[in-house]
C-alpha cells in the first residue's frame, strides 16, 4: 500500500516600501503596509479561505482518511493576525479535526541555516513556540526555508530534537534512487527524510493549467492513476508545494479546486491501494531504505535545485553579509522593535528579488518580484538596512 | 544686433547642462541688447498638425519658472519646430526609441534624458540623421521667411548644425557654431564617424566657432583641423536667480560625498566608486551618494556590492526638481571625476550651495575655477586623498566653500554673453572683407 503525503507551505513575505536615501535617519518605517495588506487579503480570498474550507470538508467527509500537513511562516502568521484573522481561525478548525500536522520551520522564512547555526536554532525555536501557541501542537517534523537541506543542516535539525525533515528529491542528489521511500540523514541516521516527488508535485503546482501541456486537462482520475501505477513504485509519494498554488498560482477557473475536491475519494477507492498520511506518520510508518548524502545545500527552487536563487551574485552576497554582521548588535540592544525589523529583513524573498539569473526560471522570478530589476531591489534593501544600522548604532550608544 | 539661434529649450533640471547653458546665454544676450529669435525642436506628437509655431516668449519663461525681468524677454521670439531631436541622444539611442515606437506605438520615458519628451511620432525621421536633415529643411524655410530680421546665425551642438548651415545658405548671413561637447567627449576614441563629420562640416561652414573651454578648443583645432584663428573660447557661467539652497534637515550625522550626474563612461563614475572604497577603509563617518541614472548604473551597483561598501554607498536614482537642490544641501563634498568634460556646469551649482568641490583636470570648468580641488580623473589615490582632507579638516572645507561661493558668483552669463556678442561682430566683419 502506497502512502500519499501532502504538505503545503504557507508564506507571505513582508514587502519593503520604496525607501529612499532621503528617508535615511528620518523615517524608520520600512514596510509597504498597503501592499502587504492588499496582497494578504487578496490571497486570503482567492486561496486560503476557500482552500481551508475545502480541506475541512474533505477531512470530515472521509472521516480522517484524508490528511494533510502544513507549515506556516512567522511573517505569514503575523500578517494573518494583522490583516486576515479569519484565516487563522480557519486553520484552527483544521487543527481541531486531529488529522492535520503543522511542521516547524524558521520563523522568518530565513536563510540562516546557510550562514549562522546559532541564529538558525533561535529562529527554529521561536517558530516552534509560535506553532504551539497558535495551534497547540509541538512540531515533531521540520522543513527548512525553500526546502534547503544539507547533511550539516540535517544534523543540526536532529540535534534540535526533530525526528523528520523534508527535502527535495533532487536528481543530482538521488541519482538512480527513487524519492518514493524514506531515507535517513547522513550524520544523524535517526533523522528521517521525506523527499519531494518533484514530477508529481509540479504536475499540480506548475503544469495544472498549462494548455500547452500534453496531459492537459488533468483530472483526478488520471492523476490518481499515475500515483497508483506500478511504473511509479515506492512506499511514500511526497507531494510538497506552495499552498498558494490553489487559487493564486492556479486560478479557480482552471478547475484546481474541483480537482482537489475529487482527489481523496478517487484515491481512496480500494482498487488503488492508496492512503493518506501526515508527514510524521509517513516517516514513522516506513523504514528508511538508505542514507542520503547531500554535502552541499539543495533546495526546491529553479532548475538547479540549489541555493543560487538567493545567494551567489555580488548583490545578494553583499546584502546577506551586511545583514548578518548586525546580529550581535541586535542581540545587545535586546529590544523587540529592533528584533521585529531584524526578522523581516531576513525573509529569503528579499534576496530572491536580487537574483540576476534570467534563463528558464526568469519567468518565475519576475512573477514574484515587485521590483523592476535586481539592482532596484538591492538598492532599496540596502537603503533600509543602512538606516536600520544607523538606528541600531544610536540605540547601542544610548543604552 | 539680431540673431537667429538654433538652440534648446529645456527646463534646467531635466536634461543635462546644454539646456541650462543656452538658457543662461540667451538671457545674458538679451541684457546685452541682442535680439534673439530662438528656434527650438519640440515634440508635439500627432495631435498638433503644425510643423512650426511661434510661441509667446513669456510662455517659455514660465516653463523655466523665471517670471521676473519681463522686459528682457520682450527682446525674444520663440519658434518651435516639431521634432524629436534632443541633445545627448546618440544615433543608437534614437534608433532604439524609434524601434520601440514602431513596435508598441509609444515610447516609454523613464529616468533618463528622454523624460519630459512625452511624444514620439511617426512623422519624425526614420533615424537620427534623417531627422537632423529634415529639421534642417524646416529651418531653411524658417530662415527664408525671416529674411532681413537677423544679422547672424548661432547654432548649438551638432544636431542643429545642418539647420545653421541651411539658414546661412538661404540668407547669406554669417554662421557661428557653438561646441558644447565634441564626439570625443561623448564616445572616447570610438567616435561615431557620421556625428564627427557633421560636427566638422558645421565648423568648416561656420565663420566663427565658439568652444566652451580651452580643452574643447584644442580638440576642435587638433582633431577636427579647424583653423585656430576661427575658434574662440567662451566659458559658461552660472545663473543665480531662481532656487535658493533650502535648509534641509539631515537624517544622518555622517559626512556626505556626492556624485551627481549621468552614470555614463564620460562622467567617470567608476573612479568615484574606487576612491570611495579607499576612503571608507580609513574613515568610518562618511557616506557616498551617487545620484543619477545611466547605462553604467548596473555595473556600478555590482562593483559597489563586490567592494563590500553598499552599506555606506547609496544610490538615489535619477533626481529631478527640488531633489537636486536637496541633494546639494545634504552634501559635504561634491565630486565630478569626469573622464572628459567640455565644461561641466554642475560643480558650479554645488558651489552655489556652499559645497566644496573636487573636479577632474580633464574638465573645462577647471580652467575657470581657483577654489576647487583638481585631480586627474584616473588618479584614484589623489581623489581619495582630496575627499579625506575635505571631510577631515573643517578649516579646509570652510575655506573652499566660502571662497568658492565668492568665485562662482563672479561667473556671470552677462559677461559670457558680452564675449559672444563680440564673436557675432567678428563673424559679421569677416564676411564683409
Amino acid at each position: 500500500m502506497k502512502t500519499i503525503c501532502f504538505y503545503f507551505q504557507v508564506h507571505q513575505p513582508m514587502r519593503l516600501r520604496k525607501y529612499r536615501f532621503f528617508d535615511m535617519g528620518k523615517s524608520h518605517n520600512y514596510l509597504d503596509d498597503a501592499a502587504n495588506r492588499s496582497i494578504m487579503q487578496k490571497v486570503a480570498r482567492r486561496c486560503y479561505l476557500p482552500m481551508n474550507a475545502l480541506m475541512l470538508k474533505l477531512i470530515e467527509e472521509n472521516r480522517g482518511a484524508f490528511k494533510v500537513s502544513f507549515s506556516i511562516s512567522g511573517p505569514a502568521i503575523e500578517q494573518f493576525r494583522a490583516y486576515a484573522p479569519e484565516v487563522l481561525d480557519s486553520f484552527k478548525k483544521l487543527v481541531a479535526t486531529g488529522h492535520v500536522e503543522f511542521l516547524a520551520e524558521t520563523y522568518s522564512h530565513s536563510l540562516a541555516s546557510l550562514v549562522d547555526m546559532d541564529e538558525f536554532r533561535s529562529e527554529v525555536r521561536r517558530h516552534s513556540a509560535l506553532m504551539e501557541a497558535e495551534f497547540g501542537q509541538k512540531p515533531g517534523a521540520f522543513r527548512n526555508t525553500e526546502l534547503i537541506y544539507s547533511d550539516a543542516i540535517g544534523a543540526e535539525v536532529a540535534a534540535l530534537g526533530f525526528k523528520t525533515m523534508l527535502a527535495e528529491g533532487a536528481k543530482h542528489v538521488l541519482g538512480w534512487k527513487s524519492p518514493n521511500y524514506v531515507y535517513a540523514g547522513a550524520v544523524d541516521q535517526k533523522l528521517r527524510l521525506l523527499l519531494r516527488n518533484y514530477k508529481l508535485s509540479d504536475d499540480i503546482a506548475f503544469r495544472f493549467s498549462n494548455r500547452g501541456w500534453d496531459e492537459w486537462p488533468l483530472t483526478a482520475d488520471k492523476y490518481v492513476g499515475w500515483l497508483a501505477d506500478a511504473s511509479n513504485p515506492g512506499e511514500v509519494i511526497n507531494l510538497f508545494m506552495d499552498y498558494e498554488t490553489f487559487g493564486e498560482h492556479q486560478w479557480a477557473d482552471s478547475g484546481i479546486f474541483d480537482f482537489m475536491a475529487r482527489l481523496p475519494k478517487t484515491a481512496l477507492a480500494q482498487k488503488h491501494g492508496l492512503r493518506f498520511a501526515t508527514v510524521s506518520e509517513a516517516a514513522g510508518n516506513n523504514q528508511p531504505v538508505a542514507v542520503l548524502h547531500s554535502p552541499h545545500a539543495m533546495s526546491w527552487a529553479d532548475e538547479e535545485r540549489d541555493v543560487t536563487a538567493w545567494l551567489g551574485n555580488e548583490l545578494q552576497d553583499e546584502a546577506f553579509a551586511k545583514l548578518y554582521a548586525l546580529k550581535e548588535n541586535v542581540r545587545k540592544v535586546n529590544n523587540p522593535d529592533f528584533d521585529f525589523v531584524w526578522r523581516f529583513m531576513q525573509n529569503s524573498d528579499h534576496f530572491y528579488y536580487m537574483a540576476t539569473k534570467w534563463l528558464s526560471d526568469g519567468d518565475v522570478h519576475t512573477y514574484f518580484n515587485p521590483y523592476g530589476s535586481a539592482y532596484e531591489a538591492f538598492i532599496n534593501y540596502m537603503n533600509v538596512l543602512s538606516d536600520f544600522t544607523v538606528d541600531l548604532d544610536r540605540a547601542l550608544a544610548g543604552r | 544686433m539680431r540673431v537667429l539661434m538654433f538652440g534648446w529649450e529645456f527646463p534646467p533640471h531635466i536634461a543635462g547642462g546644454l539646456g541650462t547653458a543656452t538658457y543662461g546665454l540667451t538671457r545674458g544676450l538679451a541684457k546685452n541688447g541682442v535680439e534673439v529669435k530662438m528656434v527650438v525642436p519640440k515634440a508635439y506628437g500627432d495631435e498638433d498638425q503644425r510643423f512650426v509655431r511661434v510661441v509667446n516668449a513669456s510662455d517659455v519663461v514660465t516653463r523655466f519658472g523665471d517670471t521676473a525681468h519681463k522686459d528682457i524677454w520682450d527682446k525674444m521670439t520663440f519658434i518651435e519646430i516639431d521634432s524629436n531631436m534632443i541633445p545627448y541622444a546618440s544615433p543608437e539611442e534614437y534608433f532604439a526609441k524609434r524601434e520601440e515606437w514602431e513596435r508598441t506605438g509609444s515610447v516609454r520615458t523613464g529616468g533618463d534624458i528622454w523624460t519630459g519628451r512625452y511624444s514620439f511620432s511617426g512623422r519624425y525621421g526614420e533615424n537620427l540623421m534623417e531627422e537632423v536633415a529634415r529639421y534642417a529643411m524646416v529651418a531653411a524655410e524658417v530662415a527664408g521667411q525671416m529674411e532681413g530680421q537677423f544679422d547672424a546665425i548661432h547654432a548649438h551642438d551638432w544636431l542643429t548644425y545642418f539647420a545653421g548651415m541651411a539658414a546661412k545658405a538661404v540668407s547669406g548671413k554669417p554662421l557661428v557654431v557653438h561646441m558644447h561637447a565634441t564626439e570625443y567627449d561623448r564616445s572616447g576614441e570610438n567616435i561615431n564617424r557620421t556625428v564627427y563629420d557633421i560636427e566638422r562640416a558645421g565648423m568648416e561652414a561656420a565663420d566663427r566657432v565658439i568652444a566652451v573651454s580651452n580643452l574643447t578648443r584644442n580638440i576642435v583645432i587638433e582633431k577636427y583641423g579647424i583653423p585656430a584663428e576661427k575658434v574662440v573660447t567662451v566659458h559658461n557661467a552660472v545663473r543665480f536667480a531662481g532656487t535658493v539652497a533650502e535648509d534641509v534637515e539631515r537624517g544622518v550625522e555622517d559626512k556626505i560625498v556626492t556624485f551627481l550626474g549621468r552614470i555614463t563612461y564620460q562622467k567617470g563614475p567608476d573612479y568615484f566608486v574606487e576612491a570611495a572604497a579607499k576612503v571608507l577603509k580609513k574613515l568610518p563617518g562618511v557616506r557616498f551618494v551617487m545620484a543619477g541614472s545611466g547605462d553604467m548604473m548596473n555595473h556600478v551597483v555590482r562593483r559597489v556590492a563586490a567592494l563590500g561598501i553598499a552599506d555606506r554607498f547609496h544610490f538615489t536614482g535619477f533626481l529631478k526638481g527640488d531633489d537636486v537642490q536637496k541633494m546639494f544641501a545634504l552634501s559635504d563634498v561634491y565630486v565630478m571625476p569626469s573622464v572628459s568634460e567640455p565644461f561641466g556646469i554642475s560643480p558650479l551649482e554645488a558651489m552655489k550651495s556652499n559645497v566644496p568641490v573636487i573636479i577632474s583636470k580633464q574638465s573645462g570648468v577647471a580652467e575657470v575655477l581657483e577654489y576647487a580641488v583638481k585631480v586627474d580623473y584616473w588618479d584614484v589615490d589623489a581623489l581619495a586623498d582630496a575627499i579625506y582632507a575635505l571631510v577631515q579638516y573643517p578649516a579646509l572645507s570652510r575655506m573652499f566653500s566660502a571662497k568658492g561661493l565668492e568665485e562662482v558668483t563672479g561667473l556671470k552669463w552677462d559677461n559670457a554673453a558680452a564675449k559672444v556678442k563680440e564673436v557675432y561682430q567678428a563673424a559679421i566683419d569677416s564676411l564683409k572683407k
